[in-house]
């Protein structure tokens, strides 16, 4: 053994020299990190990278303040430690003379000033006032929760049930793979707004459904993304590998396949939450979304419809709000696209 | 030796693909042994169905292929034992293990793989030691540390210098010999009794194929596993293997220990490869390929299989299939061959065959022939 330790070493070393070549041509194929590196140089990237992690933490803190505390409030112990709901909005946004008696109308409504409606913009009022007096920032920044979390999870609902369902198709062929492909393919045909709005009016008109309703109509998208996808990577000899190694198919799913045919996906699903925002703004438009008092995105857009001449920031603002959030994600998803496919970075 | 029950017994297994085209006979008959401590070689030409058999073995061949007939049986237990019965359907006997039998006693534990293309083979997302743990911890009833361990004491026996660190890094931080000595390590870590090695060498360049053909002798003889070694490359045989399983279209046709295969070389299929390449025990003007490409497995030639491209090929070749049998001399290793020169059927009276080899002798004519071919001449 003494000698072939030493040839051993030698070989090492040469290795050494030989991987660091090799590093830079595959490392196109490799990790987190040099993804994150990638999107790190692209500047248009970073900046949908920026609008989303802004309009993320004004979710969250919305989030936090119109939902959690609203829920902590109804406990004697929290409301003593002077927990209430929209106290940031309060402390931010509220002129005194809203309380001057006047009934602040139901939260999450956005707190009014009803002395002051149809304000196209002032010091207390910084994006003006609609025509019952709230406060078309403060409805904007609770609106960021609903456009986000609809976002998020109904495309969350696409990407696992399209994942589960187009990996095992495709990891497994012959009749299983034909069998869901159809399905899937039958849920493609139906017209999406047609689908979504048949759904909402057979469960019910409420966000929630709204969010599993957009979701479902995307299964077919994922599904069919990631079964392309699978039917290359199945091929593949670590694939063969797990096989004759004893790893059960669950975890060759699990582990080898998808981890493998993850890149496009991620993608897609970018981008399919800025299209997600995008079509429940256009549901909650309709009526089918978010219902009222919440405030969301398209709502307010829908109210707006009255008054688009004579006070045009009811509108504008929402309107912008929707836009800069989807071209935010639809940024991101290009940048995470160049970063992922190695044909495109040289 | 030949006393004991051996480690791995393939008897008559055929694998068969089921292809729009016909039916592809990618593995037709094949019976061999392995014997526990000993390296078998089965070698051929690419296409002569050494990795079906393979993967016939571990039951791993997937649609449209199937194994139609055969018995596999690996230290008593029936891998694969398949009869075709009278109205043509498949009859697994009871005996044979289920897959899922399959997957936990025999997969990694009881048989490893170790693949081709060492670059290919190792999942390029997650970490090479992290691979390696999965695979024990799967096969070895060992706690996550203790899998650790191991992997980190294989690697580090498999010579793969700084283990520790190496544990941590990506595949693509792996060159090609050092990914090869990770499936080994992989392979090796579960403890296997029989290690299937589908040209694991194939992919690498000579000096580094040395150096694991060097590593894999001994650990071969350390940890006493038995090998299969599948490989086009008579060298590699040459050097590693104790005994070898020559195989054309599907068929072994020639198995003897190492040293007979080479100083007593009996099928003109395995001369023939023995002449294509360089020797250092013999001095030759110019290498001579074997003539003419090997038929499609759809459609074998009648006979002999090889009679095609045989350059002792006869009229009776091509009419009558060759027996496969033993022909050493009393009280010598096994030489099981298929071939009628060494049948006592009246080779020597029947009418010499017409083919490209034969052809290819006689000079010129080959050339002539080549054109309507496809161009098969070699000079």
């Amino acid at each position: 053994m003494a000698t072939t330790t030493k040839t051993d070493d030698r070989e090492g070393a040469a290795d050494a020299q030989f991987d660091d070549a090799v590093d830079e041509e595959l490392e196109a194929n490799v990790g987190w990190r040099y993804t994150v590196t990638q999107v790190r140089r692209d500047p248009t990237a970073l900046g949908g990278l920026a609008i989303i992690s802004v309009a993320m933490i004004v979710a969250v803190i919305a989030f936090v303040d119109g939902t959690l505390f609203e829920y902590l409030a109804q406990y004697a112990v929290f409301a003593n430690l002077g927990i209430e709901q929209y106290a940031i909005a309060k402390a931010v946004w509220v002129s005194p003379l809203a309380e001057t008696g006047s009934p602040i109308l139901r939260p999450p409504m956005g707190i009014t000033n009803e002395l002051y409606p149809n304000e196209p913009g002032t010091f207390a009022h910084p994006l003006g006032t609609d025509h019952r007096g709230r406060d078309v920032l403060v409805r904007l920044f609770y609106g960021t929760r609903i456009a986000m979390t609809v976002g998020v999870v109904s495309t969350g609902i696409a990407l696992l049930v399209g994942m589960l369902v187009g990996s095992v198709a495709g990891y497994y062929g012959g009749l299983l793979d034909d069998a869901l492909m159809r399905g899937v393919e039958t849920l493609y045909a139906i017209p999406f707004l047609v689908l979504v709005i048949v759904f909402m009016v057979a469960f019910g008109r409420n966000l929630i459904f709204a969010m599993i309703g957009v979701g479902i109509a995307n299964i077919p998208t994922f599904a069919r993304l990631i079964r392309s996808r699978v039917l290359s990577v199945r091929e593949e000899e670590y694939v063969e590998a797990a096989r004759a190694a004893g790893v059960r198919d669950r975890n060759i799913i699990m582990r080898h396949v998808i981890p493998n045919s993850f890149a496009p996906v991620l993608v897609q699903a970018t981008l399919q939450i800025g299209v997600s925002i995008l079509i429940v703004a256009g549901l909650s438009f309709l009526g089918y979304g978010a219902q009222p008092p919440t405030p969301s995105w398209g709502q307010m857009l829908s109210n707006s419809r009255d008054y688009m001449l004579p006070n045009p920031w009811f509108s504008i603002w929402p309107g912008l709000a929707i836009l800069v959030t989807v071209v935010g994600f639809n940024l991101l998803g290009d940048g995470l696209r160049d970063a992922l496919d190695p044909r495109i970075n040289n | 030796m030949s006393t004991e029950e051996p480690l791995l017994k393939v008897e008559n297994l055929k694998t068969q693909f089921f292809t729009e085209e016909g039916t592809v006979r990618a593995v037709d008959g094949v019976s061999f042994e392995v014997n526990e401590g000993e390296l078998v070689g089965i070698v051929g030409e690419s296409g002569a169905g050494k990795s079906v058999a393979a993967q016939s073995i571990m039951r791993l061949v997937e649609e449209p292929g199937r194994i139609v007939d055969g018995t596999v049986t690996f230290k008593g237990r029936k891998l694969v034992d398949i009869q075709e019965t009278a109205t043509g359907e498949l009859a697994p006997s009871d005996e044979m293990l289920t897959q899922r039998e399959m997957r936990q006693d025999i997969r990694g534990k009881e048989i490893a793989i170790i693949f081709q293309d060492p670059m290919e083979s190792l999942n390029p997302v997650f970490k090479v030691g992290s691979q390696i743990r999965e695979f024990i911890e799967l096969n070895r009833e060992v706690s996550k540390d203790e899998a650790r361990e191991i992997a980190v004491d294989m690697l580090r026996e498999v010579g793969i210098p700084e283990p520790e660190v190496r544990y941590n890094e990506y595949p693509h931080q792996f060159s090609g010999g050092m990914r090869q000595r990770v499936l080994i390590a992989m392979a090796l870590a579960c403890e296997p009794s029989l290690i299937i090695a589908d040209e694991p060498t194939t992919a690498l360049d000579v000096t580094v194929e040395g150096q694991i053909l060097d590593l894999v002798d001994d650990l071969q003889e350390k940890y006493d596993t038995s090998f299969v070694w599948v490989t086009h490359d008579m060298g590699v045989v040459a050097e590693i293997c104790d005994r070898v399983n020559v195989m054309y279209l599907g068929e072994v046709i020639e198995q003897a220990e190492v040293d007979d295969l080479f100083y007593d070389t009996k099928h003109p299929y395995t001369e023939a490869l023995l002449r294509s390449i360089p020797r250092p025990d013999r001095t030759v003007e110019a290498l001579n390929p074997i003539t003419g490409v090997m038929p499609e497995a759809i459609n074998p030639p009648s006979g002999c299989r090889f009679h095609t491209r045989c350059p002792e090929a006869r009229q009776m070749c091509r009419e009558g299939d060759p027996a496969y049998n033993d022909v050493s001399e009393q009280g010598a290793e096994p030489h099981h061959v298929s071939c009628f020169k060494f049948e006592d059927v009246g080779y020597e009276d029947s009418e010499p065959l017409e083919t490209e080899a034969t052809t290819a002798f006689a000079g010129g004519l080959a050339e002539m022939r080549a054109g309507g071919d496809g161009g098969n001449n070699d000079d």
